[in-house]
């Protein structure tokens, strides 16, 4: 318990520094793109009178400062875990992503909770069938549903399921302009939520399909599993309790690269089915120039990452005993 | 045969269209419904100091202006209900409509009025500094009086003074704070037929109807909500499948209005958008020496075929542009102009005679060429313009970039050779038309403004005289001028006139109305259940 305490503080003290580090990178990258905030706005109004409205709204914003004093003014604010404020939304930054993190979850978590389990099954499955045709469906499958455009696949289950079918919504998180009950409210987002999720978990299931049946292949020739099978344990013994265990490894590194894009969301995806997730918003931040929105998303993500990391090593440690926290 | 059943298709289209015309004529009103209307997400509610296309439709439900307009753009009240006007036109005077309320239950008055006018239009609006820079102060003798009073007569004011223009804000909320952090801009309290309810970022706005709205009986609508749907390609699907009732502003690609248009559910108004008037242009860089010399950018205009434009790009929702006034800005439209047929052989000449020679590759110049980012028609606009400089030996890169970028190349840092964008010639010349040709315009960093880099004192002098005109003949005839001497130096190609369109499912009915269109208030709009 000790040494788990000592290793999550020396890691804990790694990751400020970390954090800090990636904060003034993404200032000084955010930074490098051409053009401001009162552009974006001064260009969609349609265009200014006057050159003093850019001028009063660059002041108003704090863009008018050299950039130096603007670096170290949200470095002060990166300590004090004070994300700003927006000027383009009028509203703080910290409001504006925490009104889109359940939606980015729900689409998120389900989805690669969904191609995890489903790249399990079809991985395992590869596997025990090595070069048969089960085996070749499933690499074709994995590999159509992983090059397929999302967009694209997407738009084609809009076309399908919503304007051919009408069996499900094409767009957006919930029903608008009704008032429901909230029993009602939450199938009505779950109807809504099942299109960006098959999306999304055919392309994340593909690499999990494959990672999964590489690794159960590898681990099937090693000496343990020869013993397992030479004691006579039954077939179905030997896979999911010697070969499985031992396989999960690379999975659980995949899936915490992938948490630590959960925030980032899945920008395409909340395009095309106007999902109001955290990617949206990070893109439409990029293209409105809205920095203080933008950096403060890419702080959120860096600590996501950072702790998804942290606990990864841990699950290792839990996973494998043979790999210790140090 | 095919050419036979289209025919016939098309007249049972017409058919079709002409008994639902007649039905529509004959219907009553009825009231209740929600109209779903979709709209790129805002960043504000109010249009008192944000003029962006999405608050253009949106802010109106919320907050009447002074007046609206019939069909000829002659006042109409609304929250006031008689104007009178001086004869040396610099004092105009306001009697405004007794016992309206703000949606906050206190009264609306003249001193609502004036605080918005001096205060925030004046003061705030992107363009409220041009258009009310000659308002010295607004008098309040009751509450229910409000007079302009002007250092210099302001005719095009009259143009301007409908709610998404110049809209009427709560003094009780904005006096003495900071106009833009204000929480009424996200959450606004107006007077108009419909009061903010609810907005989910990213997802929806909600407004419902106003009970206690001055006009007794309306609105018809019991709800509007607007939609966000920031795809395309989704929108289109979202009409289809009837998720959404209505869209202003080509809220689809035009391929897919064109294919919209042809269903009977749906329906693509060309109408509403009187006060907006749409026009493409290719702009020079007159800082360039390459164009400097009209005869080259007279050869550009001669190589560029606008009705194919028009008809490809545009599937046909525009028409090739004759000058830098829209045809459809009826009252100040002249097509008396130095024109530029299509005649590529005749193209080349005036560049041989430029002394722009083809050189051993076949080529006389490279330029590069901006489209504007955000809508399909500009980068295909640029790609044809490549195609079509190419046959005269111009060669074009086109250089793609985001929204931020392309401002900044074309206004901040004029680095560009030419570029083509869209822009409105809103309800008066004055308002949407001078800001691109007049040179005290040339300023760094204001979009839209005379990127080009254009000054002729002729036409500096008409747009000035225009500007205090109060005569509408003689000032039409100022304008009429104007646009000759502009298309005699050619300084940008208008390209099309194009058509702001709205769709709407047939169920809705009354909501895009000349001249205002999806700008108006929807009081009259009504669903059919």
């Amino acid at each position: 318990m000790a040494r788990i305490a000592r290793f999550l503080g020396r890691r804990l003290v790694q990751a400020a520094g970390v954090i800090l580090g990636i904060a003034v990178i993404n200032f000084l990258l955010v930074h490098l793109a051409p053009g401001d905030a009162v552009e974006v706005l001064a260009g969609e109004a349609g265009g200014a009178g006057d050159p003093g409205y850019v001028e009063r709204l660059r002041a108003r914003f704090g863009l008018d400062r050299p950039l130096h004093e603007q670096l170290a003014l949200y470095l002060w604010n990166v300590v004090r875990l004070d994300f700003g404020y927006s000027f383009r939304h009028g509203t703080d930054v910290l409001d504006l992503i925490l009104g889109r993190v359940p939606a980015t979850l729900l689409l998120m978590v389900t989805s690669i909770a969904a191609a995890f389990l489903l790249g399990l099954v079809l991985g395992v499955t590869a596997a025990r069938r090595v070069n048969t045709v089960t085996d070749n469906v499933i690499a074709l499958v994995a590999l159509l549903s992983y090059a397929i455009p999302l967009f694209w696949l997407g738009l084609m289950l809009v076309v399908l399921f919503s304007v051919m079918l009408g069996w499900l919504p094409s767009g957006g998180i919930s029903t608008v302009g009704v008032d429901q009950s909230p029993l009602a409210y939450a199938a009505d987002v779950a109807r809504h939520a099942v299109l960006p999720t098959v999306t999304l978990t055919l392309f994340y299931m593909a690499v999990y399909t494959r990672l999964m049946r590489a690794s159960m292949l590898e681990v099937t020739g090693h000496d343990f599993v020869r013993t397992a099978r030479a004691k006579g344990l039954s077939e179905r013994a030997v896979i999911w309790r010697h070969v499985l265990k031992n396989a999960l490894l690379p999975m659980v590194t995949m899936i915490g690269m992938q948490v630590g894009s959960l925030l980032g969301g899945a920008v395409m995806v909340e395009m095309v089915f106007g999902w109001p997730g955290l990617g949206r918003l990070a893109f439409e931040a990029i293209l409105a120039r809205d920095l203080n929105l933008l950096l403060g998303i890419l702080l959120l993500s860096s600590i996501l990452v950072v702790a998804a990391n942290i606990l990864v090593d841990l699950a290792y440690a839990w996973l494998d005993p043979r790999i210790e926290v140090r | 045969m095919l050419g036979g059943s289209r025919l016939l298709g098309s007249m049972a289209a017409l058919l079709m269209a002409v008994l639902a015309a007649t039905a529509t004529a004959q219907e009553q009103p009825v009231r209740g419904g929600t109209l779903r209307i979709t709209v790129p997400e805002p960043v504000m509610l109010t249009g008192a100091f944000n003029s962006a296309g999405q608050i253009y439709v949106i802010s109106p439900k919320i907050h009447d202006g002074l007046v609206a307009y019939d069909a000829d753009f002659n006042l109409q009240p609304q929250l006031a209900t008689a104007w009178t006007i001086s004869a040396d036109g610099k004092e105009m005077k306001f009697t405004l409509r007794p016992n309206v309320r703000w949606h906050d239950g206190k009264p609306f008055t003249s001193e609502d009025v004036a605080f918005s006018a001096m205060k925030v239009w004046k003061v705030a609006h992107p363009r409220g500094r041009s258009v009310y820079a000659n308002l010295e102060r607004v008098d309040t003798p009751d509450p229910l009086t409000a007079i302009f009073r002007f250092s210099q007569p302001a005719p095009y004011i009259l143009n301007a003074l409908f709610s998404a223009e110049s809209q009427p804000v709560p003094r009780h909320i904005y006096d003495g704070t900071d106009l833009a952090t204000n929480p009424n801009n996200v959450a606004p309290v107006g007077t108009g037929p419909f009061k903010f309810t609810r907005w989910e970022r990213g997802q929806y706005l909600q407004l419902d109807r106003n009970p206690d709205y001055w006009d007794t009986g309306k609105p018809y609508l019991d709800r509007v909500v607007f939609r966000f749907i920031p795809d395309p390609g989704a929108r289109t699907v979202a009409f289809e499948t009837g998720e959404i009732d209505a869209g202003a502003g080509i809220p689809v690609p035009l391929s897919d209005a064109r294919r919209l248009a042809g269903m009977p559910s749906m329906q693509v108004h060309l109408e509403g958008d009187e006060a907006i008037n749409a026009q493409t242009f290719i702009e020079f860089n007159l800082r360039r020496p390459l164009f400097q010399d009209v005869r080259v950018r007279r050869a550009i205009a001669h190589a560029i075929d606008r009705g194919f434009i028009a008809r490809n790009v545009y599937f046909n929702f525009a028409t090739p542009a004759t000058g830098p006034v829209s045809k459809d800005l009826k009252r100040f439209y002249t097509a008396d102009v130095p024109a530029y047929p299509y005649d590529p052989a005749l193209a080349q000449k005036l560049l041989d005679e430029a002394g722009l020679k083809r050189g051993s590759d076949g080529i006389r110049a490279r330029i590069t060429h901006d489209p504007l980012p955000g809508n399909e028609f500009y980068l295909r606009t640029a790609e044809y313009f490549r195609q079509a400089m190419q046959r005269i030996g111009i060669a074009v890169e086109i250089r793609t970039a985001d929204f931020a970028t392309w401002y900044r190349r074309i206004y901040t840092d004029n680095d560009f050779d030419t570029s083509n964008y869209a822009a409105f010639n809103l309800a008066d010349p004055t308002m949407g038309v001078q800001r691109f040709y007049w040179s005290k315009n040339i300023v760094k960093g204001v979009a839209f403004s005379n990127g080009s880099g254009y000054a002729n004192a002729e036409v500096d002098r008409a747009f000035e005289l225009a500007q205090i005109e109060v005569d509408p003949a003689r000032r039409t005839s100022l304008f009429q001028q104007m646009q000759k001497l502009v298309m005699g130096d050619v300084p940008n190609i208008p390209v099309v006139d194009l058509e702001w369109l709205s769709v709407t499912n047939r169920k809705v009915h009354n909501m895009i109305k000349p001249p205002l269109g999806p700008h108006g208030n929807f009081a009259d709009a009504w669903m059919k259940p």
